[in-house]
């Protein structure tokens, strides 16, 4: 069984999620190859092949010739499976190398099983098994499902590149919003989710906050909604955290909340559906309505 | 101009899930049933641009699935959409999103869109392929995950969203794909009087049987709920009993409360 890996590269740096693919052909228990538009400056510790185009003749974002430079490695590697990490980058060009292949593709893979893949679905809360009817697939997995390899050594280097310019333009990059909250050195850390309600809610939550001397986190929902700021949100889009008390309020724990605070000491969830994915995490969900829990904790606490 | 936003209904997330006879999705019976969050944002996005390009330009809106799809079809035209195309796919097999992307490729083959607006992934099944895969089949330009959209002029100048909040900015040219992500634009509530137009206007129905000539690429062979982890306690019942036990666990396993 063959892998050939599609490695990241972003403002001029390989990522390290890059990694996380290794780890996934380890538990597969493939051979690997893998392919990188990056930079003969930035080569991953992987003593294997390499096919490397350059970013800077390629471009970091341009779907069109990532796609052509794949192709071609498929067509000289002749993979089962190519694999992307279920990202930004990999949601957006895997599509586009499963139709030139006509592959099946199977998207966000948590793990391997013995005649096929499970995914996540339902916002978390269930899970499928998918079998591929193809003979090769094209598989994006889930962002710390797989524990990154680094195997070390030095990779053998193929050079590739590819002409055109494709359909996009990349005009470039914009920073992050800046943070007026740092929430990665707060203690504790209570967040406002979608089951808070509304925007009138939000006090409610800020005072339990205050009562444990901690900081308002909230989940994107409550952020794109408007009640609360861009800097106190918490996940992939936001801020990684790891306090030593996480309390989240009406939140349902989508991957993209946790990969951002499952690494808190401690969780409290309150959620009224018992079912909820955020219990996966939580070393105590309490199931109840957020308006009338947290408002009978925080006067508890504050005595 | 021509506009095409597709949309997919998903059931209410915080319902319970059972699997269905088969095995391999959910049993519908008990579940509600809404338009997918993701695709509030693209019909929103594609009204915006359909009112700024005002008359001689119309957004058609498209969904595939059994007849409850209609309720979130109504809500897009509510929301101002011109026309809907209903693809009528009663049959509870699945189907992967290959088959999806191809019937929604198969309609808009010939009707010369401009620009189509897809979710970027659905709640439901999150496999965020659907519109990318419209768009290669297409051969349009095609860009994903997208919280930025301007248009002038045949260009469109969208801004990506990446990890950690960072964004791309990227400018094509139509005929172009967006894929919408969370946080794109307020999502309108539709008012009582376009609720009320909205009856007025052209649901289209076509049979599923005469846009699908691709058999699936993937078979779900099992759906089920996760593997309990263990270690986590479940607290229900009274509210006061709650406050107190939560407390105790706190002092006792937390130094946050003393
Ligand atoms: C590329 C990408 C990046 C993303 N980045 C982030 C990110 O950085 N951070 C982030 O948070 N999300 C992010 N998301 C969005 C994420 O997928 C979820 O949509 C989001 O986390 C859901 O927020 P929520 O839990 O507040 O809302 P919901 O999922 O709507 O959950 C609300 C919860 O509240 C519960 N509830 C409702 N009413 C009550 C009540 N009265 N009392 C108690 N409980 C109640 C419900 O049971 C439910 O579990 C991203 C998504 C994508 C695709
Ligand atoms: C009648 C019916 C029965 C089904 N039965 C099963 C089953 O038994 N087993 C199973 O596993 N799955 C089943 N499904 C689910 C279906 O196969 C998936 O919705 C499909 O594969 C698309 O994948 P996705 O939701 O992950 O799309 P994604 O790629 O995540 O969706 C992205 C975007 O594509 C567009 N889109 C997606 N679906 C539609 C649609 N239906 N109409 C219009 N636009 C859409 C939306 O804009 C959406 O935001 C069924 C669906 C229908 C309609």
């Amino acid at each position: 069984m063959k892998t050939l890996l599609i490695g990241e590269y972003r403002e001029g740096k390989l990522l390290d999620s890059t990694y996380e693919l290794l780890g996934f052909a380890a538990q597969l228990g493939a051979e690997t190859a893998m392919l990188l538009v990056g930079s003969e400056n930035q080569l991953p510790l992987y003593g294997g092949t390499l096919y490397l185009a350059d970013a800077a003749a390629c471009g970091e974002y341009n779907p069109d010739l990532h796609k052509k430079l794949i192709i071609e490695v498929v067509q000289q590697e002749n993979p089962d499976y190519i694999v992307f990490l279920h990202s930004s980058y990999g949601w957006d060009l895997a599509p586009r190398v499963a139709v030139a292949l006509k592959a099946a593709q199977i998207s966000e893979v948590i793990a391997i099983q013995d005649s096929g893949f499970e995914v996540g679905c339902c916002n978390g809360k269930m899970r499928r098994s998918v079998k591929p009817a193809t003979n090769k697939t094209v598989l994006t997995v889930q962002a710390g499902a797989f524990p990154a390899l680094q195997p070390g050594g030095l990779p053998t280097v193929h050079k590739i590149t590819s002409a055109g310019i494709g359909s996009l333009e990349f005009i470039g990059y914009e920073p992050a919003e800046k943070k007026d909250v740092d929430l990665a050195k707060a203690e504790v850390i209570v967040s406002a989710g979608r089951g808070v309600g509304k925007k009138d809610n939000i006090p409610v939550i800020q005072a339990l906050a205050k009562a444990l001397g901690g900081e308002l986190g909230a989940s994107r929902p409550v952020v794109d909604a408007g009640w609360v700021g861009h800097s106190h949100q918490v996940g992939t889009t936001g801020q990684n955290v790891s306090p030593k008390l996480y309390v989240a309020c009406g939140i349902s724990g989508a991957i993209q909340h946790l990969a951002g605070m499952k690494k808190s000491d401690f969780i409290l969830a309150i959620n009224k559906d018992k079912d909820a994915p955020i219990g996966e995490v939580a070393d105590v969900l309490v199931v109840a309505d957020v308006m009338q829990f947290v408002p009978a904790l925080t006067a508890k606490v504050a005595r | 101009m021509k506009l095409l936003v597709c949309i997919k209904q998903v059931p209410d997330l915080e319902s319970r899930f059972k699997a269905n006879a088969e095995g391999v999705w959910y049993n519908e019976a008990d579940l509600a049933f809404r338009m997918n969050e993701y695709d509030e944002y693209a019909v929103e996005q594609s009204v915006q641009l359909r009112e700024k390009l005002g008359e001689g330009t119309e957004l058609t809106v498209l969904s595939i699935g059994p007849d409850r799809v209609v309720e979130a079809i109504k809500k897009a035209l509510a929301m101002g959409c011109d026309t809907a195309v209903h693809v009528q796919d009663a049959a509870a097999s699945g189907k992967d999103p290959w088959q999806i992307a191809s019937i929604i490729a198969a309609y808009a083959k010939d009707k010369s869109f401009d620009i189509i607006f897809t979710g970027m992934q659905s709640q439901d099944r999150g496999s965020a392929q659907v519109g990318v895969t419209v768009a290669e089949l297409l051969g349009f330009a095609c860009t994903t995950t997208i919280v930025g959209f301007e248009y002038d002029n045949g260009t469109i100048t969208a801004k990506r969203e990446l990890e950690g909040g960072i964004k791309g900015i990227v400018r094509m040219k139509s005929p172009a794909l967006v894929t919408c992500q969370l946080g794109l634009n307020i999502p309108r509530y539709p008012t009582l009087p376009n609720i009320m137009k909205a009856k007025k206007k052209e649901i289209i129905a076509i049979p599923v049987a005469d846009l699908l000539r691709e058999e699936s690429l993937a078979a779900t062979t099992s759906f089920h709920p996760p593997a309990k982890k263990g270690g986590g306690i479940v607290l229900e019942g009274d509210m006061a009993d709650l406050v107190d036990k939560v407390i105790a666990i706190l002092k006792d396993k937390t130094a946050v409360l003393r």
